[in-house]
């Protein structure tokens, strides 16, 4: 009888990080960059909460909201950043952004 | 079973709408693949105990952050096809070959080094169920104070986001 460990679920968060940590390195669109780092905060999300079960404590979904405050602000911020590049530009693309370049 | 099942069916669609999330072609589609993925993650949240943060989960992400994208990939338009040029040759291949490499090592010494965390830190026999109840009593107590300094977060971000997005230059010429 094969039971369902704490193991499963942080090997499922590590995938899902190194998913979007792949989709960071090798998308180049700006949008779908911010869809990868929210893979990664959800599967952060998932350790927690993972961790909030396997010790007994509610300490892990506590942080979990602040995660969650945390991203929704910085999707507001880099999203309204992504607006005004592409009102200068007109493309979403990173590697053509030289603005701040030294 | 039907344990296993809750846990590796949700999962598989995690993982699935993860790669739809960095594979698509479409912004729609990949959008699309991070619904999928935050509401099987929402499930598991559910069979892991945490019952509220479920609930949380599918409203704000599912719900809120999601429209957000959906909204501005509406004003940025999708029909652009992305550029594919690499400024520096061969960057795609190089940071592929990086990463497996460096995760390569890592998941090595970790399988050989036979540390047994789970007798270390050995998981409690009863269960907590994450109810709005416990997790108030909890937030409003003890974690007042990271509360209240969130909030200045969330209202510093709003003015930001009001200060990119509001256009000067389209004022002036009216």
């Amino acid at each position: 009888m094969i039971e369902v460990s704490t193991d499963w679920y942080l090997t499922l968060a590590a995938v899902l990080f190194s998913i979007g940590f792949i989709g960071m390195m090798i998308r180049k669109n700006a949008l779908i960059m911010f869809m990868c780092i929210e893979l990664m905060l959800n599967s952060v999300n998932l350790t927690f909460i993972t961790a909030s079960k396997h010790f007994g404590t509610i300490e892990g979904q506590i942080s979990v909201f602040f995660v969650l405050v945390v991203a929704a602000a910085e999707v507001v911020v880099g999203l309204a950043i992504i607006v005004s590049i592409f009102k200068k530009q007109s493309s979403a693309s990173v590697d053509l952004l030289r603005t701040s370049r030294g | 079973m039907l344990e296993i099942a809750l846990f590796a069916v949700p999962a598989g669609l995690v993982i699935l709408g993860a790669l739809i999330v960095v594979f698509a072609k479409n912004p729609v589609h990949n959008s699309m693949g991070l619904v999928l993925t935050l509401a099987s993650l929402a499930i598991i949240y559910i069979t892991l105990n945490a019952t509220f943060v479920a609930m949380v989960q599918m409203l704000v992400y599912a719900g809120a952050v999601m429209t957000l994208f959906l909204f501005v990939i509406m004003m940025i338009g999708v029909d652009k096809p992305e550029q594919t040029r690499e400024e520096i040759k061969g960057q795609t291949l190089l940071v592929s070959g990086t990463l497996f490499i460096l995760v390569g090592i890592i998941s090595y010494v970790v399988i050989n080094s036979g540390f047994k965390w789970d007798l270390y830190f050995p998981a409690v026999e009863y269960s907590l169920e994450g109810t709005p109840d416990l997790i108030a009593s909890t937030l409003f107590t003890e974690w007042i104070l990271p509360f209240e300094i969130i909030s200045i977060l969330l209202i510093v971000a709003t003015a930001a986001a009001i200060a990119l997005a509001y256009d000067t230059k389209a004022r002036k010429q009216k």
